[in-house]
């Protein structure tokens, strides 16, 4: 279930449901006690119901909002070892040319299951630190407005984070092609589609035709 | 298109905190801070329903005659508070979209209409004819009303900082983390007035 005190949007909700709530308990308690005491209940029983209703339910598909000015177009790259792809840099190069947008490259520190369980992130970061620092002086030579930073191992987790700092209007996620990419086996691109309402463009980097 | 690429490792002091949390750290802080306080207003409502409900000797009017809470005055003040959360929706909602005057007035007058609800419930206290001495009722009373005065000093205070900083230049649509984690302490005080207005006042 959602916390309501989860965002100052969400606490201002709540505040107008429990306003509601209340109201509807005065207005009945001041014609009957006993009508108070049923809509109290009514009410109670309401909230529990809504509270097993949604436990353990998936999450409800997020609005990521848009901030800055009107004109700004957010753009956020997730990749990792396709990061450096022609593909990936073509799409970036096209999107920076067609609107005025700002990219937010993350690339997620991939590690096994093991090093992560025992803190072992130090390599996993350092090599997803280099191919970061790689493409963005490559995107810096044909001067696109570009930042980056590592992301958590999860890919899923880097994007989450990243949409609740960076609120792109746009996320580009790179993969290997069919049957190459974890990525794709796992499903990230379908999930951050279900979770969040923003397009999401998925681009192919093949890494293995060029070599 | 500009010349700007910049990779977050590149800057001065202590390295970036790496987030794994579906929750901002500062706001999880936040929710954490609220979820003690439920926990005080729990206990200080579980004090208000033994002296009025459960304990034996309970009065059977409340407040026990001859004395009376200022009912339409609270209701007043209510409605100045429950009004001020519309002001701090307004004020975030404008510092998103980087409409800096709408924030400083948002700010400004939820402060204001924080103040004058603190004012009046001093005033209340002077001009309600009981005091802490006179039964378990008025300890309750003044204590859950009070608690709640305290919590709105305390927002007061913060509001004060958003407003300091906010006159400085500070905040933006993309940085307004110290905007936010006030307007949710602030709702939250609203949540519970409405709860012990209700409870205490009119119930």
């Amino acid at each position: 279930m959602e916390n309501p005190f989860r965002s100052e949007a969400a606490a201002f909700r709540f505040l107008l449901i429990t306003i509601g709530a209340f109201a509807l308990i005065v207005v009945a308690s001041l014609i009957s006690t006993t009508l108070g005491i049923v809509v109290w209940l009514l009410l109670s029983g309401a909230a529990v119901w809504v509270y097993l209703s949604q436990r353990g339910a998936a999450p409800e598909r997020e609005h990521v909002e848009h901030v800055g000015g009107p004109d700004e177009h957010r753009v956020l790259v997730v990749a990792n070892e396709t990061l450096g792809g022609d593909e990936l840099l073509s799409a970036i190069s096209t999107l920076a040319l067609t609107k005025a947008a700002r990219f937010l490259v993350v690339c997620p520190a991939l590690n096994s299951r093991l090093k992560t369980w025992t803190s072992d992130e130090d390599p996993a970061r350092a090599a997803a630190q280099d191919r970061l620092d790689a493409t963005l002086t490559r995107l810096a030579s044909v001067e696109i407005n570009v930042r980056g930073e590592v992301g958590d191992s999860d890919p899923l987790v880097a994007i989450e984070d990243a949409m609740r700092t960076f609120h792109p209007d746009e996320v580009v996620i790179s993969t290997h092609p069919p049957g190459k990419s974890n990525w794709l086996e796992s499903g990230i691109v379908e999930s951050v589609r279900v979770r969040f309402d923003v397009p999401v463009t998925h681009v192919v980097v093949d890494l293995d035709s060029r070599s | 298109m500009s010349a700007h690429a910049e990779s977050l490792h590149d800057h001065h002091g202590p390295p970036e905190a790496n987030q794994s949390s579906r929750v901002d750290a500062r706001t999880l802080g936040m929710l954490l801070f609220i979820g003690s306080e439920i926990m005080l207003f729990g206990s200080f409502f579980a004090a208000y329903f033994f002296v009025r409900v459960v304990n034996p000797s309970a009065p059977a009017e409340w407040p026990p005659p001859p004395y009376e809470f200022p009912v339409f005055v609270a209701g007043v003040n209510t409605c100045i508070l429950v009004t001020s959360s519309f002001t701090m929706h307004w004020a975030l909602q404008s510092i998103k979209r980087g409409q800096r005057a709408g924030f400083l007035a948002g700010m400004v007058l939820t402060f204001v209409m924080g103040l004058a609800f603190l004012c009046t419930q001093v005033i209340e206290y002077l001009n309600v004819g009981f005091n802490t001495g006179d039964g378990a009722f008025a300890s309750v009373f003044f204590g859950l009303t009070g608690l709640h005065g305290a919590h709105v000093a305390v927002g007061l205070s913060l509001l004060l900082m958003v407003i300091i900083r906010g006159s400085r230049g500070h905040f933006s649509p993309e940085h307004h983390h110290g905007v936010e984690l006030p307007g949710i302490y602030w709702h939250f005080v609203d949540v519970m007035w409405i709860v012990v207005y209700a409870t205490v006042y009119l119930l």
